[in-house]
């Protein structure tokens, strides 16, 4: 257990005494400071990209790789956690982390993501291929280094150009399957580099104080709610054509273009609402941690204040739900064998 | 001595290092697995 003073040896002081009844930590706190629900995403983007690549693979070499990303994921999750605690420590969303929360020591989740980190990459490159080891260390090193020692602190452009740390698994999921990474593959990481922003920014919209709190200067917190707006709402506009692209340059079928299409009209919806909105003008709504993915009238119903911010709240659970069809709906074309659109005027050498 | 009796830093201990172990031995058994599938791939068609 971390920061117990009975096992340390030091003398109780009243502050201790209230660590002393943290309880000890598991094997489970462990795996949380892999962040799973992250890796839950990753791990279905890169198999998509793996598949999408619609060339054959051994199904263990295909599962190793997968793996290897998710550990890879979990790795610089791990990392993460232990460089944030202090800012975890002041946010309600994250205060519940197993190294603020005194579970498990910021030294040991470092040790543990350095170890998970060479382990996933060194198998990955020996057991896949080094193209898809390299794209994973570049990924984890990103991840770790550039956006949680540097970009998160620094800039309210953290989450724009840290995102692509997050948008890479696919390509990632595409080399391990061919030992390249061509145009389709790049273009499946920049739907996910555009989606980033309105997707974090909506959430910042309505938990702006805690990052204000940690002094993160997310974009509500160093330009306002109203750009912040304004913004979500620029990307928008940019993300939905790049997500239907795939129609055109042979990824995507007619199933992704139903999805990517008719979901890129309710994302635009959304966006709009929220641009035209006062979300984020008022403070933090929510009466505590566990409504931070209730929407809409949902959360009217049971006499929650939610005001205005519930445009950004919506946005921000329908972002979610868009990329998951988005590349549910390129896996089941690869896995069914549908056929691609690709537009042989517009066929691009891949 | 019961097993209400453990230690509760012990028992967690334990099963801290059982899930190490396992990792570790599911790790040797998926690189020994990989490698078998790999080398597979060259020494097959010589039988």
């Amino acid at each position: 257990m971390a920061r117990s003073p009975a096992l340390s040896g030091d003398v109780l002081t009243p502050d201790d005494e209230a660590t002393a009844t943290v309880r000890h930590a598991r094997w489970q706190d462990y795996f949380q400071l892999m962040k799973p629900r992250v890796m839950s995403l990753v791990v279905f983007t890169a198999l998509t990209g793996l598949l999408a690549a619609r060339t054959p693979i051994h199904p263990l070499l295909g599962a190793v790789a997968v793996f290897c990303i998710a550990v890879g994921a979990g790795a610089s999750g791990a990392l993460n956690m232990w460089y944030d605690a202090d800012i975890d420590a002041k946010m309600r969303r994250t205060r519940g982390r197993p190294v603020p929360a005194g579970l498990v020591k910021g030294e040991e989740a470092a040790t543990l993501g350095v170890v998970l980190s060479l382990l996933s990459v060194m198998l990955m490159g020996m057991a896949i291929n080094w193209l898809a080891a390299g794209l994973l260390a570049f990924t984890i090193v990103f991840y770790a280094v550039v956006y949680t020692m540097w970009l998160k602190r620094w800039t309210a452009q953290n989450i724009v150009i840290g995102g692509l740390a997050g948008a890479l698994p696919p390509a990632i999921g595409w080399a391990a399957a061919t030992g390249h990474a061509p145009l389709n593959a790049w273009l499946m990481v920049l739907i996910i580099f555009l989606w980033t922003p309105p997707h974090f920014w909506a959430l910042s919209l309505y938990i702006s104080t805690d990052y204000a709190k940690a002094g993160v200067p997310m974009l509500p917190v160093v330009k306002g709610a109203k750009e912040t707006r304004r913004q979500i709402l620029l990307y928008s506009l940019v993300l939905i054509p790049i997500c239907v692209a795939p129609v055109f340059t042979g990824l995507g079928g007619w199933l992704y273009l139903a999805v990517s299409g008719l979901g890129g009209l309710v994302f635009l919806t959304l966006a709009w609402r929220v641009f035209a909105s006062t979300a984020g003008d008022a403070a933090d709504p929510r009466p505590a941690d566990r409504d931070l993915y209730e929407v809409g009238d949902a959360a009217a119903k049971r006499g929650k204040p939610v005001g205005d911010a519930r445009h950004a709240r919506n946005l921000f659970a329908f972002s979610i739900l868009y990329l998951f069809a988005l590349f549910a709906a390129l896996l089941a074309e690869a896995v069914l064998g549908l056929p691609v659109l690709g537009l042989k005027m517009l066929e691009l050498p891949l | 001595m019961s097993r209400k009796d453990i230690d509760p830093a012990a028992k967690a201990r334990g099963g801290r290092n059982i899930a190490l172990g396992l990792g570790l031995a599911a790790f040797v058994i998926l690189v020994f697995v990989v490698t078998v599938v790999k080398l597979g791939g060259n020494v097959g068609p010589h039988f």
